[in-house]
């Protein structure tokens, strides 16, 4: 069909993936592009739709057909693998033949991987090459992008943590205490709120310096992060000033018995540089319960009465607040004055 | 300057001279933080001043330094992927010096707020070229040089370079192509290997 030789320089310059095909539909020519993606195997000879499944837009099965869907595009794969996508446009030639210009179109980024093609292989006014570069540059910058915003993801999550922990006990501090209060503000279930003030602190302080002071601060946290639940929080708002949250708890007994425990075990003594180190508690407690109006704001200054109560009545002791009108009022005096009640009765806190 | 300037320096200095090295750079420098992020911005200070912490502690010529960091940058196992991008410019050695004036074009294609110094190929005689590299990094000349060098190398060219200084913020490179063909060369797909 193209014995023409410039036609033939033109067609391999130009279009380094095209198909001759003769009237009876076999390959007389391709160039060679297309025929390094059958390596081993010459095309030349063999049945064009033999090579090739066309697909759309339906399916072709002779030459007639084919020379029928000339001038449009073209969808067809190769029958054997790597079936790689093409897209082409065929032209009637004179000898009742076609040439057929392909292209593996969107296909081209596993071609040029399944083939090991090189810039050589396209021709020179192809942007396929410009476009493999485009495709590659920016996955580079994308990655680039992503280790970014990873580091960046991580150094947030970190200042988040810094700003809502205090550095000395671990503890959560007051401004993550407050957000836990008006997540709680918000939500249904019955919590109960207990403000711990140590007790002897100073003196341990004053005597023995502020390196034992830290450490006891510490091994404080320890133990009411030991006696509290994952879900509950225990926050340190002060200097030796602790706030505790407990959730899903409205039973005063219950409570009664965790406050007993906490000060129990914050009384045992905590050795440093040889010295048993010895505090206590004071706590007042506040539910959220007495708060029907959903004022939980108000249930910080319900906890500071309580605690304040404590204090006074001679320390190392915790007290309910007590509200006008509670219908428990008269259980709580009995629970609260129920001092030395064993740990395990009545508790069901798991500690962790 | 581009972060990926920075980080350039920063990875060449790491993988040429070690961390430590680096950090004691980056001391001197003032930097804050001792590591660029490649696809932020920095203030153009802080490049100026790792260049001329780099210069004190290695005590050599700047300009042999950023030759050495050109030559890094293209043929480092580590940052390969600079190498293959320049190979997208050109079949041969040739075209890849005629594509060079397009360089700053891609740069910008890839990453859109990176902006190279403008590069003129002129070709003087078969085989004898100058390229001129316009203001906007500091040092870009030098690093030029070990780039065309290690890319000569890559074709598998062989090409003889020459710095002749700088004039009105203008670094000249004079490329004289001996051998199109004279070694091997590495060979390059367009494809990457999967995964």
């Amino acid at each position: 069909m193209t014995g023409d030789p410039t036609l033939n320089a033109v067609l391999h310059a130009f279009c380094p993936m095209h198909v001759q095909i003769d009237g009876t539909g076999h390959i007389t020519g391709c160039g060679d592009t297309l025929q390094k993606c059958r390596p081993g195997q010459d095309l030349r000879g063999q049945r064009f739709l033999e090579v090739f499944e066309l697909s759309r837009p339906r399916k072709v099965m002779s030459m007639a057909a084919l020379l029928d869907r000339a001038g449009s595009r073209l969808h067809m794969q190769f029958r054997a693998p790597p079936c790689t996508s093409m897209i082409g446009v065929a032209v009637p030639m004179p000898d009742g033949g076609a040439l057929v210009n392909l292209s593996p179109g969107i296909s081209v980024i596993d071609a040029v991987r399944d083939y090991a093609l090189t810039g050589t292989d396209f021709a020179v006014t192809d942007l396929t090459v410009e476009m493999l570069f485009l495709v590659e540059a920016n996955a580079a910058a994308m990655e680039a992008s992503r280790h970014l915003n990873l580091r960046l993801q991580g150094a947030k999550i970190a200042a988040e943590e810094q700003a809502f922990t205090d550095t000395l006990t671990g503890l959560k501090n007051r401004r993550a205490l407050d957000h836990v209060m008006a997540r709680l503000s918000s939500a249904e279930t019955a919590f109960a709120l207990m403000h711990l003030d140590l007790d002897f602190f100073k003196a341990v302080n004053d005597t023995l310096g502020h390196a034992a002071g830290d450490h006891v601060l510490q091994q404080v946290a320890r133990r009411m992060v030991q006696e509290t639940r994952d879900r509950d929080t225990v926050a340190r708002v002060g200097g030796d000033e602790f706030v505790l949250i407990l959730n899903d708890i409205d039973d005063r007994r219950r409570l009664a018995a965790v406050a007993r425990r906490l000060i129990d075990r914050l009384e045992e003594p905590i050795p440093f540089a040889g010295e048993a180190c010895r505090v206590s508690a004071s706590i007042g407690i506040a539910l959220s319960s007495q708060r029907p109006d959903g004022q939980i704001e108000k249930l910080m200054d319900d906890a500071d009465a309580a605690l304040y109560a404590a204090k006074s009545a001679g320390r190392a002791d915790f007290r309910f607040c007590e509200r006008r009108g509670d219908p428990s009022f008269h259980d709580d005096l009995s629970a609260a004055n129920d001092r030395r009640e064993p740990a395990s009765r009545g508790s069901q806190l798991r500690p962790r | 300057m581009h972060g990926l300037v920075n980080r350039a320096v920063q990875t060449f200095v790491c993988h040429t001279y070690g961390a430590e090295r680096w950090a004691t750079i980056a001391g001197a420098a003032g930097l804050d933080v001792p590591d660029f992020e490649a696809m932020l911005v920095y203030e153009d200070r802080h490049t100026h001043a790792v260049l001329d912490a780099l210069r004190r502690e290695l005590n050599r010529d700047l300009n042999d330094i950023l030759e050495d960091l050109g030559t890094y940058l293209v043929s480092h196992p580590e940052v390969a992927r600079l190498r293959r991008l320049l190979r997208f410019s050109g079949v041969t050695y040739l075209e890849f010096l005629h594509s060079l004036d397009d360089l700053p074009v891609r740069a910008r294609l890839a990453v859109s707020d990176l902006h190279l110094p403008d590069l003129v190929l002129r070709e003087h005689a078969t085989g004898e070229f100058s390229l001129t590299v316009g203001p906007g990094i500091p040092g870009f000349g030098s690093v030029m040089m070990g780039i065309l060098r290690a890319m000569a190398d890559d074709y598998g060219a062989l090409a003889f370079l020459e710095y002749h200084g700088r004039s009105q913020c203008r670094d000249v490179i004079s490329i004289r192509l001996v051998d199109v063909s004279h070694a091997e060369g590495r060979q390059f797909e367009l494809g990457t290997p999967a995964g």
